[in-house]
């Protein structure tokens, strides 16, 4: 046999290798419906990881007269695939909109699944996956490895802007906010009083704070809880029907943003801060150690720059 | 893993006296490459838990990866060799504690997980060994420093920023952020410039740390130095270099 058969044969072999090996990428998605026409897919209360896929996100969609709104599209293109047909399973209503709640990874990365035409996003989320899609992208293969296959960023075409959307029948608000990020869309559904929150709340898993801006993050908390919800739809965790969830995030970041502030301010260096202890209240807060760890990183270096003053240079 | 972890157990096997006197508590395969690399080949090197290296197991940032060392459970410290063993660069800093505690916090770029390590050289010419596994992603020496795209960062080169916090305990804690890109060189296209030279003294000039930097340290590294009552000043001046020879220079007032 010449080499370059060889070389096909090896080739194929390969092709049917990687073939296989996505046939086991089956994120086993099961819409639970909470309302009427609304369907949530609750992600695990996990880091990413290779077992996980990424599918560590809650997505939503609302089944209304005139077509399917999905509230965000998942961790990876496999994710996103598997998304529309669950959808399509439960309804032979066609997805018309495809709405990012903000610019994280897990939240956008399906959008490959869906028609161009459908994606839809704050202005600022849009800048932002435009500026840091690639990179999260790579970061995802990295850290999710084989179900990434095949997943690029793809940036929302449709900018956003706050205020009612009516939709076959369905009255919702879109409410922008920012903290997470600078730019977090919340959603409420009027007609079946279900608040879609993104990641502005978490529930019984510790928020995570790569882009955040804590006091901007607490006002929107604020103004979250004076909607007319009576169900929850947080970005991480479980569905609730009561503020709780909101609550729990204001406890954690008030806390976070109170010790890290009082570390720098008292001269703790970074490892220090680090090993300060978890109030026994937010043990129960999944992957808390970790998203603790992540925060300081994240949030400590301004923190303790602002208790540093510039020195004069000596002649 | 699987092949260090192999020539751990072989070491086992050998006896207990051997693998004591010689094993890697890290069991890292570039151990010995480290030692003839940095230590000189006729002294005492003992693996020693009084020196101490505090890193987070887990590092998500590796251009940021803060690093506390801590020797001052030794008596009469010399010099202190902080590196890490997988780093393309593995040479991180070395300071000498000329009056302050022997001891520095500090912030690293990893390339990938490593261990991470402190020697402390003691008066009677023995080097001391202490370190910990830092895991990352990595990929933190072959970026470029987000200052050396910025203009913003020429105009303020070499800016001090500093506070002094009484201890509890006693004495004083200097924290310091130098405004510096530390390119490593291993970006492409863009030169390795870092801070070779920093040294701490008080109002009256007398020595009291003495810091040389390689280039993993971060880009604007912010250090964590602690004064022994006895030492304390009403006011301390940093003074140094970068590898191109610009100075840094700066009062730091109470």
């Amino acid at each position: 046999m010449s080499a370059p058969a060889r070389a096909l044969i090896a080739l194929f072999a390969l092709g049917w290798a990687l073939l296989l090996a996505a046939a086991d990428m089956d994120y086993g998605l099961a819409p639970e419906k909470i309302a009427d026409d609304t369907w949530v897919l609750t992600g695990r209360s996990e880091d990413f990881s290779f077992t996980n896929g990424g599918n560590i996100v809650n997505t939503a969609f609302i089944v209304t007269q005139a077509g399917v709104l999905v509230i965000d599209s998942g961790p990876s293109r496999a994710y996103g695939e598997q998304l529309r047909r669950a959808i399509a399973r439960i309804t032979r209503q066609p997805v018309v909109r495809v709405i990012n709640t903000h610019h994280h990874p897990d939240h956008f990365l399906g959008n490959q699944a869906f028609a161009p035409d459908t994606l839809a996003a704050l202005p600022g989320t849009i800048h932002g996956i435009h500026t840091e899609g690639g990179s999260f992208n790579d970061n995802m293969y990295r850290l999710a490895g084989d179900w990434m296959a095949g997943t690029e960023p793809v940036a929302p075409i449709h900018p956003l802007a706050a205020g009612p959307l009516e939709l076959g029948g369905h009255q919702f608000e879109l409410i922008a906010l920012e903290g997470h990020t600078g730019a977090d869309l919340a959603i409420l559904d009027r007609s079946t009083g279900v608040l879609f929150a993104g990641d502005l709340v978490f529930h019984d898993r510790a928020p995570t704070t790569p882009h955040a801006r804590l006091p901007a993050w607490q006002a929107s908390l604020d103004t979250l809880e004076a909607l007319p919800f009576r169900h929850l739809v947080p970005g991480h965790g479980p569905v609730a029907n009561d503020a709780g969830p909101i609550r729990q995030t204001r406890a954690w970041l008030g806390w976070l943003d109170r010790t890290l502030r009082q570390a720098a301010d008292e001269g703790l260096d970074m490892t220090e801060a680090l090993a300060l202890p978890l109030p026994a209240e937010f043990r129960r807060l999944a992957v808390v150690d970790a998203e603790y760890r992540r925060s300081v990183g994240q949030l400590y270096p301004a923190l303790e720059q602002q208790t540093l003053r510039t020195g004069k240079a000596r002649e | 893993m699987n092949i260090h972890h192999a020539i751990a157990v072989a070491a086992l096997a050998l006896g207990p006296g051997i693998a004591a006197a010689q094993t890697d508590p890290l069991d890292s395969p570039r151990w010995g490459d480290m030692k003839k690399e940095f230590l000189p080949a006729a002294a005492r090197v003992v693996f020693d838990e009084r020196v101490r290296v505090i890193a987070p197991l887990t590092a998500e940032n590796a251009l940021n990866v803060p690093v506390s060392v801590d020797a001052s459970a030794l008596p009469d410290v010399k010099e202190v060799l902080v590196f890490a063993d997988f780093n393309p660069i593995a040479r991180i800093v070395r300071f000498e504690p000329r009056g302050a505690r022997p001891g520095l916090g500090f912030r690293i770029k990893l390339q990938q997980s490593s261990p991470v390590r402190a020697a402390a050289r003691t008066g009677d010419g023995s080097w001391h060994v202490g370190g910990t596994w830092v895991n990352t992603t990595g990929g933190g020496c072959t970026l470029p420093s987000t200052g050396s795209a910025s203009p913003e960062w020429q105009k303020r080169l070499g800016e001090v920023s500093s506070r002094v916090w009484p201890k509890k305990e006693g004495g004083e804690r200097i924290r310091l952020r130098v405004i510096h890109p530390e390119d490593t060189g291993l970006a492409a296209g863009i030169p390795a410039f870092y801070i070779q030279q920093l040294d701490l003294a008080d109002a009256a000039g007398t020595p009291l740390m003495h810091i040389e930097g390689f280039e993993p340290l971060a880009e604007n590294p912010v250090f964590t130095i602690d004064i022994p009552p006895a030492r304390a000043a009403s006011g301390y001046r940093v003074s140094g270099r970068d590898n191109n020879g610009n100075a840094i220079t700066a009062t730091i007032e109470k």
